[in-house]
């Protein structure tokens, strides 16, 4: 075992900020975030395992280094390694801020990369000199090998050290098709789920192959999120119907069952239809005119303004009530700074389509150590 | 020699084997594979992997050592993809250490902590990496009574306290208890975790052990195969324990 301080997704004096629908705010740890369910409400997580998505490699016939962050897949199927949305850098590492970052080698459609044991094709350029579709060769057993065996974790320049897998997975991680962790998935924990459980609150899952959250380029973040595969099982369709046919809420744990939840309503006509089950692949942009069909409450990390995360939270609430929170935030010390930029802890609430008087709550944990741009999931340093 | 029928409770089920290559473990893979579940496999050596995983169309085979912390998740991730879940999760890896084998007070700490890392502390890793696929496995069959599983394979080396067996006994002893409270804690979450003793088959690791055992006298690792996958079926199909929290486990305090 590696000795190491706490992983930082897990502090032991975790904030939890509550935003009720009428904008109230409540500073709260976040272990009480039990208290804030009550039974027959249902919770709903996303449980994607984080891939060791950063590929480190070169180019086959310049003999560039580069990086290859996969960063999207049309489905979730095990197969499916013939086209992977991937964005290159150029040589360096997570080090570097992916500002800074140099541009990979020109690529072109047939260029072949060599990934450690893995060879990449260029299969087609995406209008950006870093954005490509890569088809893997091989057998779809021995791309999986090759990536549990090169790949890292995708991870910014604030945290020097490099993360292990287990760093990157939740709780309730199952299938590996995330290429960032659905960060919010870190406030589960088994105790809280047998508190859900004594509570009489649900438990459900889903599994949405979160994408990138930055890239370093604004042309590029500009196009965040992608379409993103995910995967809604019959059980947690039903349980969701079971729980609005009681008066339950619909509680998300971060804004990929949001946006997972809420596609897969809009391929419904009806209002009350039934959610369909099966995959799919979200490539909505959620936002201040979202109508929410299935979602209550969510529970989110802190996501910084101008990102599509940041930016589906105003489907739960109004901008002053969202600016109102995040002043809150500022001054409760949930967020510090640093280099002049902020860690921006966000609240989130119920949008004016509320059905019922809900307390939405957002996640926000203490961070340590100040930086730009730390994602709310990034460790100091890890154990399993 | 008892003929046991084929229990068919594994067909379509996505399974797991740690050690799959030889001895029990590869009973166990030819039977589920036999049986139509989708099967993956770990063990260290590459080309009995390629071997096995020719001889069995379908089936998955992933290089990794269980008592590599390193190895834990990189295991858990090939073998959720390929099966695109998890309901039987079986610890087979087994390793004797050094042979012939040798009283407790000659054995290196170095050899206890190996064979802990291999029974014990690598079993529970993996367990803990693939929880949240067995979570979810067990609220998709919950409506259908269907529990996914973990299954520990240990020995009467855990309970008896046989001389030279220390190591051994000892980790395995731990592996047993660490079944027990898997399945404690998980039961109410619809997963089920339980431990079986195969008894005394006619295998490598027993060979390495017992050079000169009758070996006819020996249970043959298939007819082993058919009674763990039986016990595997019966925790299956076994009722649902509903959540009670005086169950839970910080409750567990109050008995100790």
């Amino acid at each position: 075992m590696r000795a190491a301080d706490r992983p930082m997704q897990r502090p032991s004096d975790a904030r939890l900020l509550a935003v009720d629908a009428e904008g109230r705010m409540r500073d709260l740890p976040r272990a009480a975030l039990a208290s804030l369910l009550r039974a027959g409400d249902l919770v709903v997580a996303n449980d994607a395992a984080t891939l060791p998505a950063s590929l480190g490699g070169v180019h086959a016939a310049r003999g560039a280094a580069l990086e290859v962050r996969l960063a999207a897949r049309r489905t979730l199927a095990h197969d499916d390694v013939r086209a992977f949305t991937a964005v290159v850098f150029g040589e360096g590492d997570h080090r570097m801020r992916t500002e800074d970052r140099p541009a990979p080698p020109r690529l072109a459609q047939g260029d072949t990369l060599r990934l450690g044991p893995l060879e990449a094709r260029v299969a087609r350029t995406l209008g950006h000199p870093r954005l490509v579709e890569l088809s893997f060769r091989g057998a779809p057993d021995a791309v999986w090998a090759g990536i549990a065996a090169h790949g890292r974790p995708i991870q910014y320049a604030h945290v020097r050290d490099p993360l292990a897998l287990w760093d990157v997975w939740t709780a309730v991680a199952a299938r590996p098709v995330a290429f960032e962790p659905p960060s919010a998935g870190f406030v589960l924990d088994w105790s809280l789920l047998h508190a859900l459980a004594d509570r009489g609150v649900g438990f459900a899952t889903l599994t949405h192959a979160a994408g990138l959250s930055s890239t370093g380029d604004a042309a590029l973040d500009g196009r965040l999120p992608l379409d993103e595969a995910y995967e809604i099982p019959r059980a947690t369709v039903a349980a969701i119907a079971a729980a609005k046919e009681h008066g339950g809420r619909i509680v998300a744990i971060g804004t990929t069952v949001v946006r997972a939840l809420e596609h897969a309503a809009s391929r419904t006509h009806a209002a009350d239809a039934a959610l369909p089950s099966g995959p799919g692949l979200a490539d909505l942009r959620l936002g201040p005119r979202t109508r929410l069909r299935v979602v209550d409450a969510i529970v989110s990390g802190t996501h910084e303004p101008g990102t599509s995360h940041h930016a589906l939270l105003a489907a739960f609430a109004p901008e002053d009530v969202l600016a109102r929170a995040d002043a809150l935030l500022e001054r409760l010390g949930y967020r510090t700074h640093e280099c002049g930029d902020s860690v921006w802890l966000k609240a989130a609430l119920r949008g004016q389509s509320a059905r019922s008087n809900l307390n939405t709550a957002t996640l926000a944990s203490r961070l340590g150590q100040r930086r730009t741009r730390r994602p709310s999931w990034m460790p100091n340093a890890s154990r399993m | 020699m008892t003929r046991h029928p084929i229990p068919a409770a594994f067909a379509g089920a996505r399974t797991l084997v740690t050690g799959g290559t030889s001895g029990l473990g590869l009973a166990l893979v030819e039977a589920l594979h036999a049986q139509g579940a989708q099967v993956a496999f770990v063990a260290r050596d590459a080309a009995r992997i390629a071997d096995l995983a020719r001889r069995l169309p379908g089936a998955h085979g992933i290089a990794g050592d269980v008592s590599s912390q390193d190895d834990t998740h990189r295991i858990a991730l090939q073998a959720v993809s390929a099966l695109g879940g998890l309901d039987l999760l079986v610890h087979n890896a087994s390793s004797l250490g050094p042979v012939p084998l040798r009283p407790l007070a000659d054995t290196d700490c170095e050899d206890l902590e190996a064979a802990l890392a291999t029974h014990l502390v690598g079993p529970f890793r993996l367990t803990k990496a693939l929880l949240g696929a067995l979570a979810a496995a067990a609220r998709e069959g919950g409506t259908h009574g269907v529990r996914p599983v973990v299954l520990h394979v240990t020995s009467d080396a855990a309970v008896t306290p046989y001389a030279g067996w220390g190591a051994y006994g000892a980790s395995k002893a731990g592996l047993a208890q660490l079944s027990r409270i898997w399945d404690a804690e998980l039961a109410a979450h619809g997963v089920r975790s339980i431990e079986v003793d195969p008894g005394d088959m006619d295998t490598p690791l027993h060979a390495l052990a017992v050079p000169d055992a009758d070996r006819a006298a020996l249970k043959r690792p298939r007819d082993a195969a058919h009674e763990v996958l039986a016990a595997a079926a019966a925790a299956r199909f076994s009722a649902a324990v509903p959540f009670r929290s005086d169950e839970a486990p910080r409750a567990a305090g109050a008995h100790a």
